[in-house]
């Protein structure tokens, strides 16, 4: 695409001296990044360390508030997303930047100049010469609303390359997509990087940067921090960098005694909004003083089956029965048809952190202690609500759990991600439940924050809770897990023993393919 | 014999009806395919229908020439007084990010209360009340197509109308094909549904929502001067509007957001809000029938709810002010 002779070493981008505010908090200070044509340079950070507001910045989104930038040695500013394409740099950010209601190749032609009116025949035979040139498979007239996650990336992906991106800034590409999904992004980043082109990669997961980049720049808490040559470089040393200090990465499997079983789901059926089954003869059991990993691609069924047992969903078919615990018998109790407010009237312990934490979760605009009481205040005796209690628990929680708060009555709309979820785990940790359901406990928070979390659910399995841990990170559920039960299309496709197991096996489950155990 | 004629009749009179609608609703289709959510479309029209009637009365007063001048004016008059309404709205809502509903219901009530306050200053200074002179009021009367009017039933249905009817009808399609055709509709669209990824498009988010806010308030004001000028033939009547401009924003969901599917659309509203007249049922009261079109809205957002169409709903954004920092 481009006729200049590519030389060795040669800075494509160069960032110095780059500040950038959002009212107190100094998201970078002093940061240095560099850019080489023909590479694919990781950028690597936890979470809040500015990689992504770095990336903004020379996406043309945000504006720095100190610095300078360099592309191809000429200082530029970039003030909004066109002088970026103008500059031949093209993002395809973490939540893709799609209008759902266009085709493909509508979202990968807006705003761009031309005749009044557009030639759609032309355009499809263009968008599918992009495709073929770097292996995409892509239909140009599929509606955005019809594609799968890994099908509205690929789209993201041509839609920069279509406006003649040289400079192309992944952020966190592999968030969504299964093992085999990666391998095929890699292959064609593989392609890109033949071709001339400049990749970055903003991750932080370790193992990818190790698989496909050639250097890594590493970001923490919003400073500059190194760059090293990949080959150079190990997991250890990665982290190190990345958090600061030494940090033991190894997740901790207690082994527990008393394993019996507290949940037990026989051949679950049940309907998504549109009618299609969304849980398709789902049979499993959970285990007290277990961790049972979920593990499926986004949209297996693995929302509507805590929702199921949450009675959160309807179900048309199959049972849940609860073992509970009345007058000191074992009572299996089926949950069916029951709300959540019926299922804790019985007696049932049963604690649900849900995947969207400040929708269902938690209530954004109230303060910590207002979001504890709802989990209480129908416990009150008379009129007034016991505003007391929850707020002695928000206050051990802020100590217990290490949450950066002003104080327990700041909305929690305010808090970091890591806070949030910290108080609405620990409020359901509180309630000391038997069954613990978690669905992607960590996503959007740092090391430390994981760990934290990881930590509180080994502190229930060893209590005896059975805890559900519904994750996207096949590593993370592979090393806490006692057992993974793994979905596709709403069916389970395999339960099975994490230690024993590899994650390309895994993978393949994932996809479908029910292996023989 | 007798039935086909009242229906023939009663279409006619539908599509007149229906054209001060159409051209609001087209307005507010512009204005909510922008993400602007405008619901003061009642007092737009309120505005154009005044400035309207004022630029043609004062035209005719200083320049002494009734007629087609007068008509311009009141066209122009009333457009700009559109656009300086969907501008304000606009200035609130996109510069100083205030809440859309609470703006548009503001403006519903400005706009009303201003058109009340001028047509009372210009009747006190026409002695009495205002109104335009003969020439003036003919050039809005039904179009003389000499015998293709009186071809049988499709002289009717086609060509006995005033201009403003075929302007409606014109402007409706111009729009229709922006929208769907054209490089700019699609970006405006996109501004509609995604803003983010409009503004990450390279697309000049502020400028398309002004644009299409104040050219849809525009052809508003338009539609409130179709009231003034044609249903009150050019006399000013403090309830002109009577609520056709709530009725707009109904049909833009009636219409599911087409341009080209709000003709009929405001056709069968026209229909509905004349059908007192020409269909009488005894014992029923007017108020039952003024609820027709109400209804008919009511049945519709059902139905398309049921459908569940991704494509023939409200832009995605609508309702929600873009801020490119907001974290």
């Amino acid at each position: 695409m481009q006729d200049a002779k590519p030389a060795i070493n040669e800075n494509v981008v160069q960032m110095q001296h780059i500040c950038k505010s959002f009212g107190t908090v100094q998201a970078l200070s002093d940061v240095h990044f560099e850019l080489r044509r023909g590479e694919i340079l990781s950028l690597l950070g936890e979470n809040g360390s500015g990689k992504t507001t770095l990336m903004n910045i020379l996406a043309g989104i945000y504006f720095p508030d100190a610095g300078d930038i360099f592309v191809n040695g000429k200082h530029v500013t970039i003030r909004q997303p066109k002088d970026a394409f103008d500059l031949n740099i093209g993002m395809v950010h973490q939540h893709f930047k799609l209008v759902e209601v266009f085709s493909a190749a509508e979202n990968i032609v807006l705003g761009l100049p031309g005749k009044t009116t557009i030639n759609r025949r032309a355009l499809y035979k263009h968008v599918q010469e992009i495709a073929d040139q770097y292996g995409f498979e892509i239909d140009p007239e599929k509606k955005v609303y019809d594609m799968s996650v890994s099908e509205k990336q690929t789209v993201e992906i041509i839609k920069a390359l279509y406006r003649g991106a040289d400079i192309l800034i992944l952020d966190e590409p592999t968030a969504v997509l299964t093992p085999q999904e990666t391998d095929k992004l890699f292959e064609i980043m593989r392609a890109m990087k033949a071709d001339q082109k400049s990749i970055i990669l903003i991750t932080h997961k370790l193992n990818e940067v190790l698989a496909v980049s050639d250097r890594v720049t590493v970001l923490r808490k919003g400073e500059y921090i190194d760059t090293v040559y990949t080959k150079d470089a190990t997991i250890q040393s990665l982290t190190d960098m990345m958090v600061g200090h030494s940090v033991s990465l190894a997740i901790d499997r207690p082994t527990t005694t008393n394993v019996e079983p507290i949940l037990m789901v026989q051949s679950l059926t049940a309907l998504n909004q549109e009618g299609a089954k969304a849980l398709d003869d789902v049979t499993f059991e959970a285990n007290g003083g277990e961790i049972l990993g979920i593990a499926g691609i986004s949209g297996s069924g693995q929302r509507e089956l805590c929702e199921a047992i949450a009675g959160l969903c309807p179900v048309i078919g199959g049972s849940i029965l609860y073992r509970n615990i009345v007058d000191g018998y074992e009572v299996d109790e089926n949950v069916i048809g029951l709300n959540p407010y019926k299922i804790a009237k019985k007696g049932i312990a049963l604690a649900f952190v849900p995947e969207d934490r400040l929708g269902m979760g938690l209530a954004p605009s109230l303060d910590m202690v207002d979001n504890i009481m709802l989990k209480h205040y129908r416990e009150n005796k008379g009129f007034f609500v016991d505003r007391k209690t929850p707020r002695q628990i928000a206050e051990r929680l802020v100590e217990e759990l290490q949450i950066v708060t002003p104080d327990v009555f700041t909305p929690i709309r305010q808090l970091s991600g890591g806070n949030v979820q910290k108080i609405l785990v620990g409020r359901e940790i509180d309630t000391s439940p038997r069954l613990l359901m978690v669905a992607y406990p960590v996503r959007g928070l740092d090391i430390n924050s994981s760990y934290t979390i990881y930590n509180l659910l080994n502190e229930q399995k060893e209590k005896g809770t059975a805890v559900i841990f519904v994750g996207e990170d096949l590593d993370v559920l592979m090393e806490i897990s006692d057992r993974i039960l793994v979905m596709s299309g709403g069916r389970v496709t395999g339960i099975v023993d994490p230690r024993v197991t590899s994650k390309q096996e895994i993978g393949l489950l994932m996809l479908g393919q029910s292996i023989v155990m | 014999m007798k039935v086909l004629t009242i229906i023939i009749n009663w279409i006619n009179a539908a599509v007149i009806s229906g054209t001060p609608l159409l051209l609001a609703t087209s307005g507010e289709i512009l204005t909510e395919k922008s993400g602007n959510l405008n619901l003061g479309v009642e007092g737009q029209m309120y505005m154009g229908a005044i400035a309207g009637l004022a630029g043609a009365w004062f035209t005719e007063k200083w320049f002494g020439v009734g007629g087609i001048i007068p008509l311009i004016a009141a066209v122009i008059f009333a457009f700009l007084m559109g656009c300086v309404s969907g501008l304000i709205y606009a200035v609130l809502t996109v510069t100083l990010r205030a809440n859309q509903n609470v703006t548009g219901l503001t403006l519903a009530i400005f706009g009303t209360g201003f058109a009340r306050f001028f047509g009372e200053v210009l009747s006190n200074k026409a002695g009495g009340f205002v109104a335009v002179g003969r020439e003036t009021k003919e050039v809005f009367y039904i179009i003389d197509f000499g015998k293709l009017s009186e071809i049988p039933v499709i002289g009717t249905l086609f060509f006995r109308y005033n201009w403003l009817v075929y302007f409606a009808l014109i402007i409706a399609i111009i729009l229709g094909w922006f929208l769907n055709r054209t490089r700019k509709g699609l970006s405006l669209r996109a501004v509609g549904e995604n803003p983010g990824t409009a503004d990450s498009a390279g697309i000049n988010v502020t400028r398309y929502k002004y644009a299409a806010t104040t050219i849809g308030g525009g052809l508003c004001g338009l539609g409130g001067m179709c009231m003034s000028m044609v249903s009150q033939k050019g006399v000013w009547q403090p309830n002109c509007v009577s609520g056709y401009g709530w009725l707009a924003i109904a049909l833009v969901i009636f219409a599911t957001w087409s341009p080209l599917r709000a003709i009929y659309s405001s056709i069968i509203f026209g229909g509905l809000t004349v059908m007192y007249m020409r269909i009488p049922i005894p014992g029923l009261p007017r108020e039952i029938y003024m609820m027709l079109p109400y209804i008919a809205t009511i049945i519709v957002l059902v139905l398309t709810s049921i459908r569940q169409s991704k494509e023939h709903a409200q832009p995605a954004s609508t309702g929600y002010n873009y801020y490119r920092e907001e974290r």
